[in-house]
């Protein structure tokens, strides 16, 4: 399948800016999509709020644009209620760490088989700038125009500490890489986490000086590690995949021994 | 066939709730509506279903709204903190046309309040917690054994009508005991399903009756849901006349029908120079002093409110216009309940028994109150 019929044409030209990384991460998604036996009819994508979150509505599945922060959790009961499908939660730095930061650690302690893909760009690019739980320390925002007092999280060390059984970090300076990252996550039964740095020439780049996209893409090239292990710079890769029960498959299998008369422990 | 039980109103909501299908629970710990978390953690697994305690109420009605995507009839549980939690999420599935069915144990407020009290005073924010305008049903059950039953009727209209579903009861109600019989349900209503090819399929064009026939998610109709204002094909729109004609059409499709969604029960109120109107827990201390009334050849009657919102303005308008009656409105709020029916009867003909205090209404007070009435 071309990764192009995952695309609802007809909802074209997309809401983002000229420059902006959410289109590569988007495309690095649709092509680890394609080359995967999914029937899109079983394809559930779930967003929340902000720019990452109308990716959902550019795409030719089950799709689902909810409320700010909580793009986990419905996906959630998407999952528990019916685990024959597929669930993808495409979110953003705001969205996935700042308001909806609960239920990603409750996501990823629980174990239950969903993909979160946080388009990372550092801002809250639909308010126009503020800055978020991921905004770098001293960098500039719209709500922090004397530079960020605030320290990010680091969400790949997040979902790790959280228990995510898949962990990873591609940036959109390395498309193919983020490509087999998140084919990787779409892969691992279990919660995956994957983090995808992405540029916001708009809000983020302009107020902090960076240039134009093509400048902050050279930056984020030379600021990122992809095989993770230069010193002083963000590491790419994966950095967790390991095999635990998964909570959809432990539920029901637990229930159907009840069923069966068997005792719980 | 009948099955008599001596439980408690909480136990009698998780039995209507498994009578009526549910097969999904995602709910938060608070008192006083615990017990119905915990009844559905022993008996869903025990069907097939699922339940599960999720991070904190927003994450709850959103897993149910979730689950009820997916095609499940889900519901979720709580009480007044926890319930201004939800509210956010109220409003997606009203706008989404999402089923769900939300139980509200309400206790006294604002803030922590009297977790372990009765109170009414949510009355308002089950119509109105969720921003914008919205559609919304609520259910007022007064006994263990109406609870059973209208939380069957919450599903039933959910699933007609797509929309959310509260139920609300005063702690007195969710923790009392007495005989229930579980009869099954008369009727099941499942939601419409698509009538049209996929290929020809727009989710929110509606039918003349203007409810959509939502697919679950995974039968083969790729569609998109958006809390966003959005046309009948799902997706987002700015579009005045399609923003105008949705809206109308989600409040409409409630309003329309009125006559099928409100259930009341009116006692005695043809000849009443006094009809007390009441709902949850002070309905079984006005039926109490009604009798009595009557008894002693006082011309008083009793309405019951089961369905609060959509409100029973047209059945209050006929009551008044036939008789001229005072009413006397016993409620465990500051005068909310009375607020509304001012709508329908006027002001001077309405007579406040107002108690917020964790305590039910008693006999004695409301008696006072309807002597002063007559005399």
């Amino acid at each position: 399948m071309n990764y192009k019929d995952m695309l609802r044409a007809d909802k074209m030209p997309h809401i983002w800016c000229p420059g902006c990384g959410h289109g590569i991460i988007l495309a690095a998604f649709l092509r680890a999509m394609a080359a995967k036996e999914v029937d899109p009819d079983k394809v559930v994508v779930v967003s929340g709020i902000g720019c990452s979150a109308r990716a959902s509505g550019y795409l030719d599945f089950n799709t689902l644009h909810t409320t700010h922060g909580r793009a986990i959790a419905f996906a959630t009961g998407i999952k528990l209620a019916n685990p024959e499908l597929m669930v993808v939660v495409l979110t953003g730095d705001g969205d996935c760490a700042a308001i909806g930061g609960n239920h990603l650690i409750h996501g990823a302690r629980r174990n239950i088989d969903l993909t979160v893909i946080v388009f990372n760009n550092s801002i809250y690019g639909m308010t126009s700038g503020q800055y978020s739980p991921l905004t770098p320390h001293r960098k500039k925002a719209t709500t922090a125009p004397y530079g960020n007092f605030d320290h990010p999280f680091d969400l790949v060390e997040l979902a790790k500490g959280a228990g995510a059984t898949f962990v990873a970090r591609g940036a959109t300076a390395y498309p193919r890489q983020l490509e087999k990252v998140i084919s990787h996550g779409l892969d691992h039964k279990g919660f995956s986490v994957i983090e995808a740095v992405s540029q916001c020439p708009t809000y983020y780049g302009r107020r902090n000086k960076m240039g134009s996209a093509v400048d902050m893409l050279h930056w984020i090239k030379e600021n990122t590690s992809p095989g993770g292990k230069e010193e002083g710079k963000i590491p790419l890769g994966v950095f967790v995949q390991v095999q635990r029960p998964e909570y959809c498959s432990n539920y029901y299998e637990s229930i159907e021994s009840l069923a069966r008369g068997e005792k719980g422990e | 066939m009948a099955n008599k039980k001596l439980i408690q109103g909480n136990e009698a909501c998780v039995e209507g709730a498994l009578a009526a299908g549910v097969r999904f629970f995602a709910g938060y710990p608070i008192t006083p509506s615990t017990e119905i978390a915990e009844g559905m953690a022993e008996r869903l697994p025990l069907v097939g279903g699922a339940f599960i305690q999720m991070e904190d109420e927003i994450a709850s009605i959103a897993a149910a709204i979730g689950a009820s995507i997916a095609g499940v009839k889900a519901m979720t549980a709580t009480s007044g903190p926890g319930f201004s939690l939800m509210q956010e999420n109220i409003g997606f599935a009203a706008m989404t046309e999402i089923p769900v069915v939300v139980v509200d144990v309400c206790r006294g407020g604002p803030s922590t309040g009297t977790p372990t009290k009765g109170s009414q005073s949510d009355f308002m924010q089950t119509r109105w917690g969720t921003h914008g305008d919205h559609p919304v049903i609520v259910l007022t059950p007064s006994s263990v054994q109406e609870v059973y039953d209208e939380t069957i009727r919450a599903f039933n209209l959910a699933e007609k009508y797509m929309v959310p579903v509260i139920l609300l009861y005063d702690e007195v109600v969710g923790h009392m005991r007495e005989g229930v019989v579980l009869t099954k349900p008369e009727e099941i209503i499942e939601r419409k399903k698509p009538s049209v090819k996929p290929e020809d399929y727009r989710p929110y064009a509606a039918a003349e009756d203007m409810i959509p026939a939502l697919a679950p998610f995974g039968t083969g109709y790729r569609y998109h849901i958006t809390g966003l204002s959005h046309d009948e094909t799902g997706f987002p729109t700015g579009n005045p006349k399609a923003i105008q004609g949705l809206l109308e059409r989600i409040c409409g499709k409630i309003e329309a029908n009125r006559h099928d969604i409100i259930k009341y029960n009116a006692f005695d109120v043809d000849d009443a120079e006094a009809v007390i109107l009441a709902f949850g827990s002070p309905v079984r201390t006005a039926r109490h002093v009604q009798k009595e009334a009557r008894a002693r050849g006082k011309k008083v009657g009793l309405f019951q409110i089961l369905t609060a919102w959509p409100f029973p303005h047209e059945a209050l308008q006929e009551i008044y216009a036939k008789t001229q009656a005072s009413f006397v409105i016993p409620e465990m709020t500051l005068g909310q309940l009375a607020d509304e029916v001012s709508k329908s009867v006027p002001r001077d003909k309405i007579y406040s028994v107002l108690r917020n205090d964790g305590e039910m209404i008693t006999p004695a007070q409301l008696e006072e109150a309807v002597r002063r009435v007559l005399e």
